[in-house]
């Protein structure tokens, strides 16, 4: 990652961040656009989980990797704590390559 | 203000007593940072970039994200947007906090370097000021501190470990992502909104340059919108933009 990205996006999120205090009492949000940060927000987190879960480069990952983050979602929706979630997905990815799942 | 603790990954530590909560979600926090610091120098990346990123970003699902998109081949351009577009969110955050930063222009400074999710959650706990700052501070504080090491000693355990993939940690990238969204997802619309962009951003990525379909993914915001859920949200929530009106 280039040093010049990391410093755009360091100044992005600094902007982001002290905008609200700058400006308190000058400007007020509309009552949705939390919601729709949010939504945005959760929308290109899923988006990325998907490629990122499935896809190498151009190509299909291959099974182990998607396994291992399938476990993981589902730990997740049963409110299984983040860092077995986290470990879950390494490890039953580990555990398939292991058996020859690529 | 109920959506920014859901979106905490740390919502099913709900207790009363703030200390114990917010180390524990550094800790949690903590094991983020290291399974990214050690995935993102196992993936070829410097080992000076996850922790530059770590102190002057401060924001584990962006910098996760920008570094996803720069180990997966896009262009810098992609990964910033990626980022960004993840940190949106700090502008209503800095609304939220900015009754608890202080009134020197140092405490506003700082005080916005570390406004997190975790921090404005801890803050949006007190209606009682005092408390509501020490909260904000404290959480800030201490989780930039053990964030930053954490991922140092991730970058330390990455540059040891030779063989990452036999490990699966490359699964670990994608299942953090997931469970960061996952709060977010309780209602039906939202998950359309995600499951119709997930859809887009795979189908397009064997054609686009690498970084792009994530962030065309973000149409699924705009598909999921039926006409009337259109009315139906329109009523309750109107002068929004049209994004909202997907859930």
């Amino acid at each position: 990652m280039p040093i010049a990205a990391i410093a755009a996006l360091a100044a992005l999120t600094y902007s982001f961040r002290i905008a609200g205090p700058l400006l308190r009492g000058r400007v007020r949000v509309a009552p949705g656009a939390e919601e729709v940060f949010s939504l945005a927000a959760a929308v290109l987190l899923v988006c990325l989980a998907a490629t990122g879960a499935l896809t190498q480069g151009h190509d299909f990952a291959g099974w182990a990797r998607p396994a291992g983050v399938a476990v993981a979602g589902v730990l997740a929706v049963r409110r299984a704590p983040f860092p077995v979630v986290v470990i879950a997905a390494a490890v039953t990815t580990a555990l398939l390559r292991l058996a020859g799942v690529s | 203000m109920r959506s920014l603790r859901r979106t905490s990954i740390f919502a099913p530590f709900s207790v009363a007593a703030p200390l114990r909560d917010i180390g524990l979600v550094c800790l949690a926090d903590a094991l983020v940072g290291a399974s990214f610091g050690a995935s993102a120098v196992a993936a070829g990346l410097p080992w000076w970039v996850p922790i530059l990123t770590s102190v002057v970003i401060f924001a584990g699902g962006s910098q996760i994200a920008s570094v996803g998109v720069i180990i997966a081949g896009g262009g810098p351009v992609a990964a910033v947007a990626a980022g960004a577009l993840l940190n949106a969110r700090m502008f209503p955050y800095g609304l939220a906090v900015a009754d608890v930063t202080g009134r020197t222009w140092w405490t506003r400074l700082l005080g916005a370097h570390l406004t997190t999710d975790e921090s404005v959650a801890f803050r949006l706990r007190y209606a009682d000021l005092g408390r509501a700052a020490r909260a904000f501070w404290a959480c800030g504080g201490l989780l930039f501190v053990s964030w930053n090491l954490a991922v140092a000693l991730g970058v330390l355990a990455g540059t040891t470990v030779r063989n990452t993939s036999a490990f699966g940690l490359d699964a670990t990238y994608p299942a953090v992502m997931l469970a960061l969204a996952l709060p977010s997802l309780a209602k039906p619309r939202a998950r359309a909104c995600a499951a119709s962009g997930a859809a887009i951003a795979v189908a397009l990525t064997p054609v686009l340059p690498i970084g792009l379909p994530v962030l065309a993914g973000l149409g699924g915001v705009a598909l999921a919108v039926r006409p009337s859920g259109l009315a139906r949200l329109g009523r309750k929530d109107s002068g929004q933009k049209d994004g909202a009106r997907c859930r």
